[in-house]
């Protein structure tokens, strides 16, 4: 029975920290409206808006990584650490 | 058909100490590493001024390319960071792309990251010191006011841990949705296959005809473009770091 209780807690952990993924999910795709609204109205700085574009995402990325990285950990990591607690 | 994602594989224990395990990111990276040392000493073998042969030519133009993106980066006075900038490039990128060979990416090892983010935190620490003391370094963090103090030194420890999470993760997701995607492939193909009747249906079934295409478009996303992307991420952010904490730009 406990078995059941922490490996269902497990699971049910690991789906929520994937939420997580709506907030970069926004975030990227609002920078890169951006990023082309910009190369529309400024084609000669293609290049700069680019390279400092793909950094922005990759820092807005973190949050969402982090969810990913829960999520493994409680997956691979927590029921077996758990269940030797028992 | 069960799905196989795994850490990276054991493949020696040393018995000392109570056992220290030889994983295969440590011989992939010595691998990568001694690669990367011979091109290195193949391309910069007999070096000429003038008619210069085609490989020195290569050379020049990896060497132009590691100190433009870091002057423009650091700033000009920055040169003596070209080396450590380009190694660290070199080997991100060459360790991610041993999974185009089927391996376990060294980069896919978390210990691998936070050791370059140890070192790169080293690094800013010290520059942090050299331009405003120690004392005003440690003044720094009960800035704006004393009670931030915890929120400041956590932020401060927070950064190689991101750093390193940031490159670990988007390395290691590859991994999993490759894994998940070949293993999803290959039973939606026994399945369709299987409904033949007799031995044609079981033969049919059991080569992957669905698992052919679509994990190469996979891999030139999350092997290719992931592991170029998530170098650069790395050492732009190193410059930036170390280049805010000796406060110039």
């Amino acid at each position: 029975m406990e078995r059941a209780i922490v490996l269902m807690g497990c699971a049910i952990g690991a789906g929520l920290a994937l939420i997580a993924g709506i907030g970069p999910g926004i975030g990227e795709g609002y920078a890169a409206g951006k990023a082309l609204e910009a190369i529309s109205r400024q084609p000669e700085l293609t290049g700069t808006i680019r390279s400092n574009l793909f950094i922005g995402v990759a820092l807005a990325e973190t949050t969402g990584i982090y969810g990913f990285v829960t999520g493994l950990l409680l997956i691979f990591v927590a029921p077996g650490m758990f269940l030797g607690m028992l | 058909m069960s799905v196989n994602i795994h850490g990276s594989p054991i493949l020696y224990t040393i018995p000392i100490l109570g056992g220290i395990n030889i994983t295969s990111t440590l011989v992939i990276t010595w691998c990568v590493m001694i690669v990367l040392t011979l091109l290195c000493r193949w391309l910069t073998k007999d070096l000429r001024v003038k008619d210069i042969s085609k490989r020195q030519a290569v050379a020049e133009y990896l060497v132009r390319m590691a100190e433009n993106f870091v002057l423009q980066n650091m700033g000009e006075s920055w040169g003596r960071y070209v080396p450590f900038i380009a190694a660290i490039f070199s080997l991100s990128i060459c360790s991610s792309l041993t999974s185009l060979l089927g391996l376990h990416p060294p980069t896919g090892d978390v210990s691998t990251e936070l050791a370059w983010a140890v070192v790169v935190f080293v690094l800013i620490t010290y520059h942090n010191i050299k331009s405003s003391g120690l004392g005003g370094y440690l003044k720094g963090f009960t800035e704006p006011i004393f009670l931030m103090t915890p929120f400041n030194v956590l932020g401060e420890l927070f950064k190689p841990v991101s750093m390193s999470f940031r490159h670990f993760g988007n390395i290691v997701s590859g991994v999993v949705i490759s894994a998940l995607v070949y293993t999803g492939l290959m039973s939606v193909n026994h399945m369709l296959f299987g409904l033949l009747p007799g031995k044609v249906g079981e033969l049919l079934g059991s080569i992957p005809f669905l698992a052919v295409g679509v994990p190469a478009v996979l891999s030139l996303y999350f092997d290719w473009f992931s592991s170029f992307m998530q170098a650069f991420i790395f050492c732009v952010l190193t410059m930036v770091f170390i280049s805010s904490a000796a406060g110039e730009e």
